[in-house]
């Protein structure tokens, strides 16, 4: 890709600084959480992307493997008492591994089949979830009390902890896209976005590199489930399985820009901040005001902003230049 | 055990026969303009919403309000393609999935505020009761539901094959430019194909509002199954839709009475993605 320059990395730096003293200047609990969430979902977009912005398989279905991590995880240490770092491991296998399993079958699936097959998937996921009484059916899980420490990924006290560990989250998709971006896969990923017959004909491998992007996307997205059922301590197929999630992972890598590392980033900054003041300002009556601007401002972005903002940031950056 | 399964199909018929007419409005929309409508279902539910209201406020029952409910959705539909979807349509495709989902989300929200989300039912349709015949029974308002969907269908499925404007949808779904070229208005087809494809599924909204329990989200089943009765029976064909909407019906009934009723829709799913996999142009595509 592009060289880094000297101005990238000055303003990376400042934001790290920024976000790494966020929570000591402001320690209001809601504005924590709600930076927590932006971590949390810029990942997802971050994992999306790979998948997605890159290798060109529009997935609706990524709450599937967002809750597969959860579930892994929390069943794990509720019947076995593995430690939730080995369960977080886990669980990106176990997503991954789905995800191929689903993925082969699909593997000519283009454009709006491939995105409804993902969303039959996530809702075939979530009905077997709802109903299978291992893992607690409709009840969902309720993780028990651990000590407190890093150790047990679980911390009562304070969100701080939470906060720095989905923030190093972050950065690990966020490198690890990178790192794709740069490489051969990278370009490999653009290959089969741009035509499948085409990248067939240079001798890429499709299929196989099709299911690689689906798995490193799913190992990341459970790897953010984890967290959330870390985070909150409770889970159910209601809470990590719902479509509209999938949809929230989609419009923020839409909205920052699908097909650029950053992109994500900037659209959960955006969009999870809106999303979460809405609600919590207009949500609570249950009236459906939140919603109903959330709508709204979906179909506003796919109308006047549908290649995303982060190409309108660098595109500025180079006029003042 | 025979009764029974003999009952299961024919509420699979019934059943069946809706999802065909839900999906005849998506598959032309789907076929003309290559945009999958994820607020389809939101069009069934504010057809459905409709009908109820004209019965309480009115006293106009569900059968003579099926012209408003059409005339209604077709407006809405024309004017959502005009000034969201038109929009989009030379845009990336991310955008034109995502955009539909907006206006779903948006229409269904917007029934929570207006009208809360409560369940409601029309208490008392002139349309009521079963007929038994033999040891089956049949559900009158189903049944006049069914038959209105054959009709409906064979409506549209004439309208196609016989009049201009028909032939020119179907010469737009085959070959825009070379439509374009043989001076169809593409663009007018356009939003007459979205206007009709809500008008359809607004006069299914109509009959299934006789017996089906009215509430702000109830498009959403509705809307994920109709994408796979288009899948199945190929997309853009109305032929198509109607079978397998009649099919999927079967399936769904039938599938919850041998195994598991939790998991009826799971078993439709997973028919649409048996279906992309072995048949992707469906049972009547090319």
């Amino acid at each position: 890709m592009q060289n880094i320059s000297l101005k990238q990395i000055c303003s990376g730096v400042i934001a790290f600084v920024l976000v790494m003293i966020f929570p000591l200047v402001i320690t209001n609990t809601f504005a924590q959480h709600v930076m927590i969430l932006f971590f949390m979902f810029g990942m997802m977009g971050v994992a999306w992307n790979i998948m997605g912005g890159y290798a060109g398989m529009f997935s609706f279905g990524q709450v599937a493997f967002f809750g597969i991590g959860a579930y892994t995880s929390s069943f794990l240490l509720i019947a076995y008492h593995v430690n939730p770092w080995i369960g977080l491991f886990l669980g990106g296998l176990v997503a991954a591994f789905v995800g191929a399993a689903i993925g082969y079958p699909c593997s000519n699936l283009r454009g709006h089949y491939f995105a409804i097959a993902s969303i039959a998937f996530g809702e075939i996921v979530r009905t077997h979830f709802n109903n299978w009484k291992l893992i607690g059916a409709a009840e969902g899980l309720s993780l028990p009390m651990l000590s407190e420490g890093f150790k047990n990924f679980m911390f009562h006290s304070s969100k701080l902890p939470y906060y720095y560990i989905m923030f190093a989250f972050l950065l690990i998709s966020l490198t690890v896209c990178y790192l794709i971006s740069t490489s051969k896969m990278g370009y490999y990923f653009r290959a089969i976005k741009e035509s499948h017959d085409v990248a067939k004909v240079l001798g890429i491998n499709v299929v196989w590199y099709r299911l690689v992007a689906i798995m490193i996307s799913a190992f990341l997205t459970a790897m953010a489930g984890t967290f959330y059922a870390q985070y909150v301590l409770y889970i159910d197929p209601e809470s990590v399985m719902l479509l509209p999630i999938s949809v929230q992972v989609v419009l923020i890598s839409m909205l920052g820009g699908a097909g650029s590392v950053m992109g994500p980033v900037v659209g959960a900054v955006i969009l999870i901040p809106i999303s979460e003041f809405t609600r919590v300002w207009l949500g609570h009556k249950g009236t459906g005001v939140d919603m109903l601007i959330y709508g709204f401002l979906i179909t506003l972005i796919s109308v006047y902003q549908p290649k995303g903002v982060w190409g309108l940031f660098m595109n500025l950056g180079k006029r003042t230049k | 055990m025979s009764e029974q399964l003999l009952q299961q199909l024919v509420n699979g018929l019934l059943i069946g026969f809706m999802y065909a007419l839900i999906a005849i409005g998506l598959t032309l929309i789907w076929g003309v303009m290559n945009i999958v409508n994820f607020a389809h279902g939101d069009f069934l539910m504010i057809g459905m919403f409709t009908s109820f209201w004209l019965y309480t406020l009115y006293g106009l029952d569900p059968v003579f309000s099926i012209p408003l409910c059409t005339a209604l959705l077709f407006v809405i539909g024309v004017l959502i393609y005009r000034f969201v979807v038109s929009k989009v349509m030379s845009g990336p495709m991310l955008a034109q999935l995502v955009v539909t989902f907006g206006v779903s989300i948006f229409l269904s929200n917007l029934a929570v505020y207006l009208w809360t989300p409560d369940f409601r039912l029309i208490s008392k349709p002139l349309l009521s009761g079963t007929w038994v015949i033999g040891e089956v029974q049949l559900s009158i308002p189903k049944t006049v539901a069914s038959i209105g969907s054959i009709i409906t269908s064979l409506f549209v499925f004439l309208f196609l094959k016989k009049t201009k404007t028909g032939k020119a949808i179907l010469a737009t779904e085959m070959d825009r430019e070379a439509a374009l070229l043989m001076g169809v208005n593409t663009e007018r087809i356009n939003s007459f194909s979205f206007g009709m494809g809500a008008a359809l599924v607004g006069i299914a909204g109509a009959f299934l509002s006789t017996y089906y329990y009215i509430y702000p989200q109830v498009g959403g089943t509705f809307g994920l199954i109709a994408f796979c009765v288009v899948a199945l029976g190929g997309f853009g064909s109305i032929e198509g839709a109607f079978i397998a909407g009649i099919l999927v019906g079967l399936v769904q009934t039938l599938g919850g009475f041998f195994f598991d009723p939790a998991y009826k829709y799971a078993i439709v799913f997973m028919i649409y993605l048996i279906t992309v996999w072995i048949r992707p142009q469906g049972l009547l595509g090319w």
